[in-house]
């Protein structure tokens, strides 16, 4: 148990890290933003406390918020993606239900299913984020293009992550 | 009592969601306004290694057009001194001795080290902070032009809301027929900014320049802002939409000057006495 948090907390910074350092500088199009940081979260495991979820939300998003100049912004979209995880997953239970120390990754229950779930908390997130970012709906249909470039964006990037380190192969 | 503590311990869930949720809000609400957070921002400490670190990489892929701009610049800098040296003083009498002359602005040279263009509300992060004087309020100008306000500092690192800001507002002026108006960014692509308030009087015409007009005591007069890239009026508008082409490419920003007034206070506290008793 305690190698597996010792596990999460360096892939806490190595997520974080990459984050900040690389994928800050990359913007595709000027509308594609690339938040891989929202994997870390979406992947953790499914026993996971939700009261540790959204402390570990807060955290992640309060770190990134740090380097992006914008703060509160990317923890208040964390909290709340991290709110609905667990409502999300309840109502994706798979056949047989989740084991205790299962991980909601790609590894698990495949790439459609995957996807179901990440989708909707990463648009979420994008939705959030980006609106909150703007102010308001005043620039309403660029935001909101920049959500839908930035969920397809992320979530490309997430399935690749995804494929090359697989988390917990089930065994 | 008890049951309210049951209830609040049985969706204690929700109840932290909330707590976290209005703490992020006050957050982000105390970050928009003008002076901002003190403490946690990308002019902390640690933060601001890791951005210098990072910076240090990506300044390699720029290293040629750096280059060839502080040339360019070096060039402009010793012709006007030449043009300065052949000038014929009628005597030297009038060569400027006062002091107070000398000292209207200084220029701090500082690096970027974090720079993000493709928010609504851009900030860059540069490597001068109070040790260096920087005080925020304070203007910061590129060699091609206007780029932002300092918004706060910490003790080597600096904040500044980039002139990509949609809440900065610049007065600027049409240097060929000097009608004043504002320069506001609408948000959306960041080699334009919008140009406001020329009224329908004016002619403006595509690749006119306009630069900053020095009546609110931060800029400088006469820094270049960009030229104008598209005229429109429409019918019952009472002013025309001006887009202006920023000089300054904001992706390529890696050394700026932050400039200090040192007539700021003393306009400052001169306006404010005419200000108060119209009010």
């Amino acid at each position: 148990m305690s190698r597996v948090s010792v596990l999460q907390i360096i892939s806490f910074f190595i997520y974080l890290l990459y984050q900040v350092l690389i994928l800050q500088n990359v913007v595709l199009f000027h509308t594609a933003f690339c938040f891989l940081y929202v994997a870390y979260l979406l992947v953790l495991p499914v026993e996971t406390n939700p009261l540790a979820l959204m402390g570990i939300g807060f955290i992640m998003g309060f770190a990134v918020d740090m380097f992006y100049d914008s703060l509160g912004l990317h923890a208040f979209a964390c909290v709340l993606i991290m709110y609905l995880r667990n409502y999300w997953l309840n109502n994706l239970t798979p056949q047989g239900g989740y084991d205790s120390n299962d991980t909601p990754s790609l590894a698990l229950n495949g790439l459609q299913w995957f996807v179901v779930y990440a989708t909707p908390l990463v648009l979420l997130h994008h939705g959030v984020l980006f609106f909150t970012e703007a102010g308001g709906f005043d620039l309403f249909w660029f935001t909101l293009w920049k959500i839908i470039t930035s969920t397809i964006f992320t979530l490309l990037v997430i399935l690749i992550a995804q494929f090359l380190f697989p988390s917990h192969r089930p065994r | 009592m008890e049951r309210l503590i049951l209830f609040v311990y049985q969706n204690r869930a929700f109840f932290t969601f909330l707590v976290l949720e209005i703490f992020c809000a006050w957050l982000i609400v105390e970050n928009n306004a003008y002076q901002g957070s003190k403490f946690f921002n990308s002019s902390t400490g640690v933060v601001a290694a890791m951005n210098n670190l990072s910076q240090r990489v990506r300044d390699y892929f720029q290293l040629s057009e750096v280059n060839m701009m502080l040339a360019e610049e070096n060039a402009l800098l010793k012709q006007t001194l030449e043009q300065r040296r052949q000038q014929v003083y009628p005597s030297n009498a009038t060569v400027l001795r006062d002091s107070v002359f000398n000292k209207h602005y200084d220029f701090i040279s500082a690096k970027v080290v974090n720079n993000h263009v493709d928010f609504v509300k851009n900030f860059i992060t540069i490597d001068k902070g109070k040790d260096a004087g920087i005080e925020p309020g304070m203007a910061v100008i590129s060699p091609l032009g206007v780029v932002g306000k300092v918004k706060l500092v910490s003790r080597h690192y600096g904040v500044v809301t980039s002139i990509l800001h949609i809440d900065v507002m610049v007065s600027a002026v049409l240097k060929r027929t000097e009608h004043f108006g504002t320069i506001q960014w609408d948000g959306l692509d960041p080699n334009l900014v919008e140009f406001k308030y020329i009224p329908r009087h004016v002619d403006p015409v595509v690749g006119d320049s306009v630069v900053t007009s020095g009546y609110n005591a931060i800029f400088p007069e006469g820094i270049m802002i960009g030229i104008i890239d598209e005229v429109k009026l429409s019918d019952e508008a009472l002013f025309y939409d001006l887009k202006v082409k920023l000089s300054q490419d904001f992706r390529k920003l890696s050394f700026v000057a932050v400039v200090r007034n040192h007539r700021q206070q003393e306009q400052d506290s001169l306006e404010q006495v005419i200000i108060k008793p119209e009010r």
